[in-house]
């Protein structure tokens, strides 16, 4: 039995496994609208978070599985302070699959070693969010058609931001990528992202205007300067506007470059930028379902019986 | 100069930074055994200026010292037989620890779960660095 924890508990042979279902899954839909009939996936969120929860809730229901679960820890069993450990015992018993998210870092690891089903973590507070790195992956495939020899640029909160973390550390798995970190000195990207970077001899530059590198790059993927991450408002509210696409900078970028945001966004992106073919924000929330759907598949074994 | 008695068996344990014996003494639950133990603290030295050494009367292999390179890899261990130093262990890093120190990290799952244990994981072992297993932050300073 497998779970995924972190975004590189996959090898890249088994990432591109699961990208080519996630293909198959987008081209063939109604192939897979049973494959998990009888399934159940229990969606247990200690902290809201609709866009996830829907998101794997939506993956389950297209496979013809079914979904229980809770989405704030106060209508768990947590407000009564049960363990995770207890809690994941308990839903083995009721689901087949658990897509878990918790405040607490490490929560998902605590989960995985005592569950009996395969448990996907969800986000573990600050720390690790691999489903949604699967995402940013997977629509890089399927629209640049690679996963290696590309500049990508990111830009905004590079220090808090574990989506960019979690993304770097599994691009540097490829061939042929180039990082550009556009950032505020305040928000610039950690020393140890930095020293795996050296180490690897992966090239990167950092700088701070968007628009000195914004022509040089294949993909922009852009943050939100989270309010939540800040101890002091007023750094907030200084950092917050520092980068805002709008169209007079995308008019700097390539014709084929792609705007990436994890979403959600406040007002980092125009609205104005939306119309734009190179946005593919919104897309990327349809490739977080697909893949979603892939790895349900995967950890269930599902594939191999069928 | 303060003179304490050889050991017939067991360990000294020397190069101990300063005033970190008793931590020492407890982590390796020497107070949990019958053994014989003296503390020096504060002991000249000329290589550290001053030391702690920590003598133990114990058959050899009884007590677990792979905790000491994750606390300190400058400690020096020797091994006493028949009242002689028989060699000088090297230190190797253990692959994991466990409850030796706890998380600090407030956002640790660790912080709020009950019976959990505290697990520090060998991420690099040129660098000599570990990491917890839960959240990956690094341990707090001993």
């Amino acid at each position: 039995m497998r779970h995924l924890i972190n975004p590189l508990d996959f090898t890249t042979d088994e990432l591109d496994r699961l990208f080519d279902l996630a293909a198959d899954i987008e081209q063939h839909p109604e192939q897979y609208a049973h494959k998990c009939d009888g399934k159940k996936l229990a969606t247990c969120f200690y902290e809201p978070s609709t866009r996830t929860r829907l998101s794997f809730e939506t993956a389950m229901l297209n496979l013809g599985g079914s979904v229980i679960g809770f989405s704030d820890a106060a209508s768990s069993s947590a407000s009564k302070g049960e363990s995770v450990a207890d809690t994941i015992r308990v839903i083995s018993c009721f689901a087949d699959i658990c897509a878990m998210r918790h405040p607490k870092e490490g929560a998902a690891t605590v989960a995985a070693s005592h569950s009996g089903i395969p448990v996907i973590n969800a986000g573990d507070g600050g720390h690790q969010h691999p489903t949604q790195t699967l995402t940013d992956l997977l629509t890089i495939r399927a629209l640049k058609g690679r996963l290696s020899d590309f500049t990508i640029g990111l830009c905004g909160d590079l220090k808090f931001g574990r989506t960019v973390h979690s993304l770097i550390n599994a691009l540097s798995r490829y061939d042929g990528i180039r990082f550009v970190f556009i950032s505020p000195e305040e928000l610039r990207i950690p020393d140890y992202i930095i020293e795996m970077l050296r180490e690897k001899q992966i090239p990167y530059k950092e700088v701070i205007r968007l628009e000195d590198t914004i022509g040089d790059l294949d993909l922009l993927y852009m943050t939100r300067v989270q309010r939540e991450r800040f101890f002091n408002e007023e750094d907030y509210i200084r950092l917050k506007d520092f980068y805002i696409l709008d169209k007079t900078k995308l008019n700097l970028a390539r014709e084929d470059m792609l705007v990436l945001h994890p979403l959600p966004r406040v007002n980092e992106i125009s609205v104005e930028v939306d119309d734009d073919p190179r946005a593919v924000y919104f897309k990327q929330v349809q490739y977080g379902v697909y893949v979603r759907m892939a790895l349900i598949l995967t950890l269930l074994e599902i594939e191999k019986e069928n | 100069m303060l003179n304490v008695g050889k050991i017939e068996e067991g360990y000294v344990l020397d190069h101990i930074q300063a005033g970190k014996s008793l931590t020492i003494y407890h982590l390796l639950h020497l107070d949990k055994t019958d053994a014989q133990v003296a503390i020096i603290k504060n002991a000249r030295s000329s290589k550290m200026g001053k030391k702690d050494i920590l003598k133990v009367e114990c058959p050899i292999g009884s007590i677990d010292l792979d905790v000491l390179a994750f606390l300190d890899r400058n400690i020096t261990v020797n091994v006493i037989r028949n009242g002689e130093i028989m060699q000088k262990e090297d230190l190797i890093l253990p692959r994991e620890v466990r409850n030796v120190i706890k998380c600090k990290n407030p956002r640790c799952i660790t912080s709020i779960e009950q019976g959990l244990e505290h697990i520090f994981v060998l991420s690099d072992a040129t660098k000599g660095t570990y990491r917890c297993k839960y959240c990956e932050s690094n341990p707090p300073a001993q």
